[in-house]
């Protein structure tokens, strides 16, 4: 299914179910070389990749065709995720294709292969639109279901972010 | 297997999608879901029962027939299911919303201009 958000440079999302692949594209409000920059330098990646509560640790970032990377993600408690891939193709300022494997999972091997395309707009603007395909329907599912205890949490820190507002009224 | 699990096995398969698709304009016989089919109202009574027991579908005996309807609720659930992996990744995008007007402000001229440039612009 596809959801549509209301704001039209908010994020879509495209999940068929028994599928292996997830679609999720954005509008950006730059020019796409300097969005292809967002995405290839580590710096400039990990102010905004990470969960937001997490500190996301760059260890290794070779954005070229061959190159390969890991990342951790820190959260509160030093406890480190882990997150590695090899950059198969790497064509600035218009795509990037790599594989994606979160390391903290029971089993190795579980990884998927991501591909990540930048289009030039009109006004200087940029739709990047990523396409993730998996080895099977469960790890696409287990994929979108941790990240709906990401956006869970981030829901209820929005909320408690909130509630002062609420009680003061 | 956990309610989401469930609903997404019900409905990986193209003629319960079909079916559930069929259902969303009102409820149906078996009889009427099989019709776009060239499947047995044995099969469809199948594939109907699994949606049945993923609490997608609810099967109610009207006289000799079966009136099939989705359950109120089961494919909002699925959708909010992708909606909060969604907002994941728009709250990724949002601090890659900041992280990208710095970048523009530092490829842009200055933004206070030297009194030439100033005095071109207001001719234009």
């Amino acid at each position: 299914m596809t959801t549509q958000p209301t704001d039209q440079l908010g994020t879509q999302i495209t999940a068929a179910p028994g599928t292996q692949e997830v679609v999720i594209s954005r509008v950006l409000n730059a020019p796409r070389e300097i969005v292809f920059r967002a995405y290839t330098d580590p710096v400039l990646l990990a102010r905004w990749l990470g969960p937001r509560e997490y500190e996301l640790i760059v260890e290794r970032f070779e954005p070229w065709s061959g190159g390969s990377y890991r990342y951790f993600n820190v959260d509160a408690n030093g406890n480190r995720y882990a997150f590695s891939g090899v950059c198969h193709d790497v064509s600035a300022p218009e795509r990037i294709i790599q594989t994606f494997e979160f390391e903290g999972l029971p089993e190795r091997g579980h990884v998927s292969l991501d591909t990540a395309l930048f289009e030039a707009l009109p006004d200087g603007r940029t739709r990047v639109t990523t396409k993730s395909v998996f080895q099977s329907v469960a790890d696409r599912d287990a994929m979108i279901a941790s990240g709906m205890e990401w956006g869970v949490r981030e829901s209820y820190e929005r909320l408690s972010e909130l509630l002062p507002e609420l009680l003061a009224q | 297997m956990d309610f989401l699990s469930a609903t997404f096995s019900a409905l990986a398969d193209p003629t319960r999608r079909s079916i559930v698709d069929r259902l969303t304009r009102g409820a149906a016989t078996i009889n009427e879901l099989a019709e776009p089919f060239a499947m047995s109202q044995q099969a469809i009574s199948k594939h109907v029962a699994y949606l049945e027991r993923a609490g997608v579908v609810t099967k109610q005996r009207i006289g000799r027939q079966h009136l099939c309807q989705l359950r109120p609720g089961a494919i909002e659930e699925v959708a909010i299911w992708a909606e909060r992996y969604r907002q994941l990744w728009e709250s990724r995008f949002q601090r890659l919303d900041a992280v990208l007007v710095e970048l523009v402000a530092e490829a842009s001229p200055p933004l206070s201009p030297s009194p030439i440039s100033k005095s071109r612009r207001e001719r234009a």
